[in-house]
């Protein structure tokens, strides 16, 4: 029996760059899992995969964008969601995802996130939260929680982790949702739901990283990770996002946060210029700042 | 003075130099921007954003200078021309991803419109200090194109200019104004727009499937597809093979760094773009660039209505050095004198080029303003001694 | 042919506009060359404003006024700090019910004008910029009348143009009725204060 004949099909490796697999990440890491799920929705919805583009910072969860058989972009180390940004604002035909880690999106790029969720920029970011920079070799990120040790917080870090839902929420985000990468089955769900939503939408997954987080910690290897997911996770659908903070060894609190209806930044742009939006140009008056032509 | 359809100004205008900027960049075809306030290049994007809507293009405002100069490399993947502008502090924080544009080939414009520096130095005076910032401000290797205009004209035909080579070689091009240029008005004519050439982008000939995304052309520069096209790009920072997969060995960066560097190396004459006048039998050359290049004219006049046998060049390009013609000129004349806005940094290449084959005198000025015409006569006069 | 000159007053009199109309009459309608700078800075936010032109049938090389050749001033201000930068000889033109002149003015040739009250008479008092490029185009005849009318015409929006017209004419004809008085070169059309009197 030649191995041709024992492959079977997987719908999903059309979605990837076969030519890319293995990928880089370690046994028990839970990246892959959340791209399976990932894969599994953007099958089961109507989307022109022509038109969708997937958009990656820097680190371990950066490397999504250049697995996936879309448009791939990876770029520099917290700017994924500025140059996703761009590529919608200038093609409005793309769907654009942005796939990064915690460290990438929410600290060097943190002033990013705030910014694309405050204009309601029609992206869906996912963020894999694995509380470290393990790309780095496993220092504190500003998701490690509580007193958590790393390479960096020998002593255990100094510093309260963030939540993220509750930042991403307050500063306008239209879709917030969180979800374990033992949580497949929802998480496609929730991706598949967020790909067809219009507006800034963010899914968090918590993600285990045996090789730094969990060693570092003891928590043990992924396996372990998933049965500690599954006893600590406590589904709150629509949980105010300030009670969704990540206590150290306390409950996780996931699910679909929040889902309301907010005007995106092109419809508002298109909306407020008018006519003043792709006509042709009118006269052009060079004024100055002052002088009577304003003023009179 | 109507615009047309391509968004071009034609007339004869009284306009400052960021205005002229943004017209440039109009007509050269790009309708997309991104940047954040800073002094004295804000103009420039104060305008087009009030002319981009007309024309089915935006300005956004984007929180930082680093989410600006990453932006406009989402909007040139999806297929448009798009740049960026800012001062001082904004082209400090702009480095990386001109180090990102340049690796992953992505035809762009950095408008820097310099002050007087470091850190916030003189928000609303002139300088040119971030000549080697536009050369070397990125880490790593790589190779960019700079053009430094001298009027609010040039400022439109260079912007133009900016938008072609960016095109043509797919290189982030730095287009070094200066607070004096840009608020400078003057008159400034924008020829029809079918008297503007553009070069326009080098989209893949071949269809999805056959296309390599980085296989170079027969001048080493490779055709482009944007997203949205299905060719399902690859693009990373990270050094890539020909279809831009991440390959991290030294072979792999041997093949793409030098490549990104030949492809400038071999257009080298056709990146020599100055300004000569009387070179045959000067005694003593001035070489200077941007605003200092104006005064230098009026200290060139002052030494020759003295009698002295004095030259001009003027670098419209700056980066890369004009070095071949240095090295001709350095063999026939006594002196090269460089004045510039900042203490001293492109007359190191000049000296470099020079190889000891002439006096090479360095004009420095910290900046804050122009420098006095009688200041560089003084080392004209030396050289010719 | 190059003259240095100076326009400055206080934010919202129009001194960049009326410099801007002297710019374009002079390099666009005139043929010649003209270059504009401006202060700006935190001193120019607010307070002070400030233009230079340097006009010439030449291409313009150094784009500063070093020590202008005229100096327009429109507010006290304007005249304490730029006074000491004209040439000497050189001409001063002022907005004389906001500018009262020291000794500083007394090796200058100087021309006043109630422009503020003209303007208010044209029933905007905005347009005094446009009535003293109208003065200052018949006192220093750098610029043909003819140039500088084009300008204007161009600088302003429609809707002001005539407004702005009959401005400039109103600077225009109190320019050539002071000079025709006699007020020319050798006497100051202002009182300048003697040395004893401050």
């Amino acid at each position: 029996m030649s191995t041709t004949e024992l492959h079977v099909h997987n719908p999903v490796e059309d979605l990837l760059r076969q030519d890319r697999i293995p990928t880089i990440w370690c046994p028990g890491c839970g990246i892959g899992t959340t791209v399976n799920s990932f894969a599994h929705a953007l099958l089961g919805q109507d989307i022109d995969l022509k038109k969708t583009a997937i958009v990656s910072g820097i680190g371990c969860s950066g490397r999504v964008s250049g697995y996936m058989n879309l448009d791939s972009f990876h770029t520099t180390h917290g700017r994924a969601i500025p140059f996703a940004t761009g590529l919608k604002l200038a093609n409005p035909e793309l769907n654009v995802i942005v796939y990064s880690g915690d460290g990438d999106l929410t600290s060097i790029g943190g002033n990013h996130l705030l910014h694309a969720a405050r204009r309601n920029m029609d992206l869906m970011v996912v963020c894999v939260n694995n509380m470290i920079y393990a790309m780095t070799g496993g220092q504190a990120a500003a998701t490690t929680p509580g007193a958590a040790n790393s390479t960096t917080t020998p002593y255990g870090a100094f510093e309260p982790e963030l939540n993220i839902p509750q930042i991403v929420d307050a500063a306008g985000a239209c879709f917030v949702a969180r979800w374990t990468a033992f949580h497949v089955m929802q998480l496609e769900r929730t991706m598949a739901k967020a790909l067809k939503k219009k507006g800034f939408r963010f899914i968090e997954i918590l993600s285990p990283c045996p090789t730094y987080f969990q060693r570092k910690n003891n928590m043990g290897d992924g396996l372990a990770a998933m049965v500690d997911y599954k006893k600590r996770s406590k589904i709150k659908n629509g949980c105010p996002t300030w009670e969704t903070v990540l206590e150290p060894g306390g409950e996780i609190i996931v699910g679909e946060f929040v889902d309301r209806e907010r005007e995106d930044y092109l419809t508002r742009m298109r909306r407020q210029l008018g006519s003043n939006y792709t006509e042709f140009p009118p006269q052009m008056e060079e004024h100055e700042s002052e002088g009577c032509s304003k003023e009179c | 003075m109507h615009a047309d359809q391509r968004c071009v100004l034609t007339g004869t205008h009284f306009i400052n130099g960021d205005a002229a900027c943004c017209e440039g960049a109009l007509a050269a075809g790009a309708r997309f921007a991104a940047g954040y306030p800073i002094t004295p290049s804000t103009e420039i994007v104060e305008r087009f954003a009030a002319r981009a809507p007309k024309v089915g293009g935006l300005f956004i405002q984007m929180e930082d200078e680093l989410a600006s100069s990453i932006a406009i490399q989402g909007m040139v993947w999806a297929g448009q021309k798009s740049f960026t502008v800012t001062s001082g502090p904004g082209y400090s924080l702009m480095m990386e991803h001109i180090g990102l544009a340049a690796i992953s080939e992505t035809p762009c414009v950095f408008v820097d419109v310099q002050r007087g520096g470091p850190s916030t130095g003189l928000p609303t005076l002139p300088a040119q200090g971030d000549m080697m910032q536009a050369r070397f401000g990125s880490h790593g290797d790589y190779v960019t194109i700079a053009l430094c205009p001298n009027s609010p004209q040039e400022c439109f035909d260079l912007a133009v200019k900016s938008f072609n080579l960016a095109e043509q070689y797919r290189v982030p091009v730095m287009f070094m104004m200066d607070e004096c240029v840009g608020h400078m008005t003057e008159k400034v004519v924008i020829p029809k727009a079918d008297d503007i050439a553009l070069f326009p982008r080098r989209h893949a000939s071949k269809p999805p499937g056959e296309f390599t995304l980085f296989e170079p052309g027969p001048d080493l520069v490779p055709e482009m597809a944007h997203a949205g096209e299905g060719y399902k790009v690859y693009v990373t920072g990270l050094t890539h093979d020909k279809r831009g997969y991440p390959v991290l060995n030294a072979d792999a960066q041997r093949e793409l760094i030098t490549r990104l560097f030949e492809k400038i190396r071999r257009a080298s004459d056709e990146l020599t773009m100055v300004e000569a006048e009387g070179l045959e039998d000067a005694d003593v050359v001035v070489v200077s660039y941007g605003i200092t290049s104006r005064v230098a004219q009026r200290a060139i006049q002052m030494a020759r209505d003295k009698g002295l046998k004095v030259g001009k060049l003027r670098l419209i390009c700056v980066w890369p050095f004009p070095e071949k013609l240095i090295r001709e000129l350095a063999s026939k004349v006594k002196a090269l004198v460089m004045p510039e806005l900042n203490m001293g940094q492109v007359v190191l290449e000049l000296e470099r080029c020079a190889g000891g084959q002439c006096q090479v005198i360095s004009v420095p000025h910290p900046g804050g303003t122009v420098h006095k015409p009688a200041e560089i006569l003084e080392a004209i006069e030396r050289g010719a001694r | 042919m190059l003259k240095e000159l100076r326009i400055a007053g206080f934010g919202g009199q129009g001194v960049i506009l009326a410099a801007h109309i002297i710019g374009r009459a002079a390099s666009i309608h005139e043929g010649g060359y003209a270059t504009m700078t401006q202060n700006y800075g935190p001193e120019a936010r607010g307070g002070a404003a400030s233009a230079a032109l340097v006009v010439s049938d030449q291409p313009v090389l150094y784009p500063y006024a070093v020590s202008p050749d005229i100096l327009v001033a429109l507010s006290q201000e304007a005249y304490s700090r730029f006074v000491g930068e004209v040439k000497e000889g050189g001409m001063l033109l002022v907005e004389e019910d906001l500018v009262p002149l020291d000794q500083k003015a007394q090796h200058l040739k100087v021309y006043g004008i109630p422009a503020t009250r003209i303007a208010e008479e044209l029933g905007k008092k905005m347009v005094l910029n446009v009535v003293m490029v109208g003065f200052f185009c018949a006192i220093t005849r750098v610029l043909s009348r003819e140039a500088v009318v084009a300008a204007v015409t161009d600088a302003v929006p429609e809707r002001f143009r005539q407004l702005n017209l009959s401005a400039f004419d109103r600077g225009f004809q109190y320019g050539v009725d002071l000079l025709a008085k006699g007020a020319v070169t050798e006497e100051n059309s202002v009182a300048v204060p003697q040395e004893s009197e401050v």
